[in-house]
């Protein structure tokens, strides 16, 4: 019979040493304080102790002549933590949502589906699904037609490529909140005296005409003009996507299209975009996703105006302004169902596909 | 021949309009910033300063957000560092050490990645009032780190399973241990990785705004929600308030200007197409 385990005496001494220091330390950190720097450190050094504790196993675990043991208990703190962290508040959240929870002591009383009717009923809600709607749409298709236009443009090989695809991709280095900002000054909707912004380039210009209220519109005006920010950072993404799959296009295949004829414009419409079907696909995921949690953007633009509200603001300001919680938690529940339909068959289609390479 | 001249120029032309809408705002915010106090008018807002270049309004801006830019670097900096750590070791062994259902973690792991923060934020903040890891910077990187998880193994994973399995077999007939191909051959091996996840991590660390309103306090606030606070309060004269937009925005600014290629690889393996 072949060995299971090797038992090496230094290993063990240093396994043995592991476990009893984080033992001790977590007896003593569990009843009394830790500070440094006039911070509670208390919680860190748990972790920490559980961490040197952890390693102890590891150690013993490491023993074992078939090292999947191991494998399977080095990814194990990661496993535990996205399984509590993702999985286990997921439900906890469920859990509220169907409770009556309202004010800061939690109140755990069933009400089934209550919270959820409410929701199908409230204006602010009904509003907040169609600001998202018009949104994700906007957003979308503003991203996708900029996107591959910029990927053709930049597939022309003019000079200074480089630099122009630096100019289009730098805007999503920056935080929603901070294009947000800039954004809304620069959409200004004040008029005659103060008109200021774009609404000013466009005076000076006698663009009169072009002049808006910019996300200040009457609705759905107001929302389909939060696409712009939102468009301004990602479209330099969805250009990347595009010319990535662009270029991994055999120069052949062209050459081969124009020996037959073929002008530029149909070696596009006939052989690049046919073959960049999966490119969108992706990108419709990414942004699609994106738009329908989208919050911080509409924050920093709108200030928590109601006209231009979502449900990640809905979310925020019922649970933790309001203290509705069980109804800010039916709110984060629904947004995680619209993200589910959308990405979970992507996520099945990708694991199948590799299972089979 | 002259059609195609044409056909050149307008793509040209097309080319820089597209590109000063692009830069706009960043005009804005750079001559803003530059201009004295006593040349603030929403009516100048698009002329050039006058009267010479001034940093005033940087001062001040950096004044209302110098602690706020402590906070954020201060989360950013171990959160970039330990995500990577594991994001690596993560990637590694559902690469290299595939069990039974090692697929099917890999994949609910993969999950978290989506999800609206919003679905588990009530849970969350009680969790981590219950563990006293509340209010302050620890407690954030913390956050961070777990909801991490998922993209930095992503990027790891793909990469790792790009190295050919020989270099691993060879390893092991020297007798290496699966910590010691970690260690003396995978580890090594992964410093574009790194660089790819690192960046990453602190990109999206130093933007967010959701976890950093709601898990801190105010002493403790990071840039992007000090800045949220600033735009929304009537005291704060604009020119200020751009000047320290672009303070807020420079660090992952910088980054990407000088590390852009390995930014661009973090968001398409976001993509899912390592």
């Amino acid at each position: 019979m072949s060995r299971r385990f090797v038992l090496r005496i230094p290993d063990l001494i240093l396994a043995i040493a592991l476990l009893l220091i984080g033992v001790v330390s977590i007896f003593i950190l569990t009843r009394t304080e830790l500070h440094l720097a006039g911070r509670n450190f208390t919680s860190i050094g748990l972790l920490l102790a559980g961490l040197i504790f952890y390693c102890g196993v590891l150690v013993i675990v490491s023993m074992f002549i078939n090292e999947t043991y191991l494998s399977i208990a080095l990814l194990l703190p990661s496993i535990v933590a996205v399984a509590i962290f993702v999985y286990g508040f997921i439900g906890w959240s469920v859990r509220v949502s169907l409770s009556q929870w309202k004010g800061l002591l939690p109140d755990y009383t069933w009400v089934g589906l209550q919270q959820y009717t409410y929701l199908f009923h409230d204006t602010r809600f009904l509003i907040d699904v169609r600001n998202t709607a018009v949104f994700t749409v906007g957003f979308i298709a503003g991203c996708l037609i900029l996107g591959l236009g910029l990927a053709i443009l930049l597939d022309q090989r003019l000079k200074g490529e480089a630099l122009f695809r630096g100019i289009f991709l730098f805007p999503m280095s920056i935080s929603f909140i901070a294009s947000g900002v800039v954004w809304g000054w620069l959409m200004n909707p004040a008029t005659g005296n103060r008109i200021t912004g774009i609404n000013l380039i466009f005076k000076s210009l006698s663009l009169d005409f072009l002049i808006s209220l910019w996300h200040s519109s009457p609705q759905p005006w107001g929302m389909v003009f939060t696409v712009i920010p939102a468009v301004w950072q990602l479209s330099g993404f969805t250009m990347a996507l595009y010319l990535g799959g662009i270029r991994s296009i055999s120069d052949d295949l062209r050459e081969a299209a124009r020996v037959d004829g073929a002008s530029e414009f149909e070696i596009y419409r006939y052989i690049i975009l046919p073959m960049l079907q999966p490119v969108t696909l992706s990108a419709v995921i990414i942004l699609g996703h994106m738009s329908l949690k989208i919050f911080d953007l509409i924050v920093a633009l709108g200030h928590k105006d109601l006209r231009l509200d979502v449900p990640g603001i809905y979310m925020w300001t019922t649970t933790f302004d309001g203290t509705n919680y069980a109804q800010g938690a039916a709110i984060g529940v629904l947004m995680l169902v619209s993200v589910a339909i959308l990405v979970v068959p992507y996520l099945i289609q990708n694991m199948r596909t590799e299972t089979e390479i | 021949m002259n059609r195609r001249i044409a056909m050149k120029t307008l793509f040209y032309a097309l080319m820089i309009i597209l590109a000063l809408f692009y830069l706009l705002p960043v005009y804005l915010l750079v001559l803003t910033g530059l201009k004295p106090i006593s040349e603030v008018d929403l009516k100048t807002m698009w002329a050039l300063p006058v009267a010479g270049i001034h940093f005033d309004n940087f001062i001040a801006g950096y004044k209302q957000l110098a602690p706020n830019l402590n906070n954020s670097l201060a989360m950013v900096i171990p959160e970039a560092l330990l995500s990577a750590l594991l994001g690596s070791l993560n990637g590694y062994l559902l690469s290299k050490w595939k069990f039974r259902g090692s697929n099917l973690i890999f994949s609910l792991i993969l999950f978290g990645m989506f999800i609206p923060y919003q679905s588990v934020l009530i849970p969350l903040v009680k969790f981590m009032q219950s563990i006293k890891l509340y209010g302050d910077i620890p407690g954030l990187v913390l956050v961070h780190i777990i909801y991490g998880i998922p993209i930095t193994t992503l990027i790891f994973r793909n990469y790792y399973a790009g190295i050919g399995t020989e270099i691993l077999e060879a390893g092991r007939i020297d007798g290496a241990s699966l910590m010691g191909i970690y260690r003396y051959i995978m580890f090594p091996l992964s410093a574009p990785s790194f660089a790819v996840v690192i960046i990453w991590q602190f990109t999206q660390a130093w933007n967010e705004f959701l976890f950093a309103v709601i898990l801190t306090n105010q002493s403790h606030w990071p840039v992007t929600v000090a800045l949220n606070n600033l735009a929304g309060s009537q005291l704060v004269q604009w020119n200020v308030l751009m000047a320290a937009t672009l303070l807020a925005a420079l660090p992952t600014l910088v980054v990407y200007i000088f590390l852009g290629r390995f930014f661009l690889r973090g968001l398409m393996a976001g993509a899912l197409k390592g």
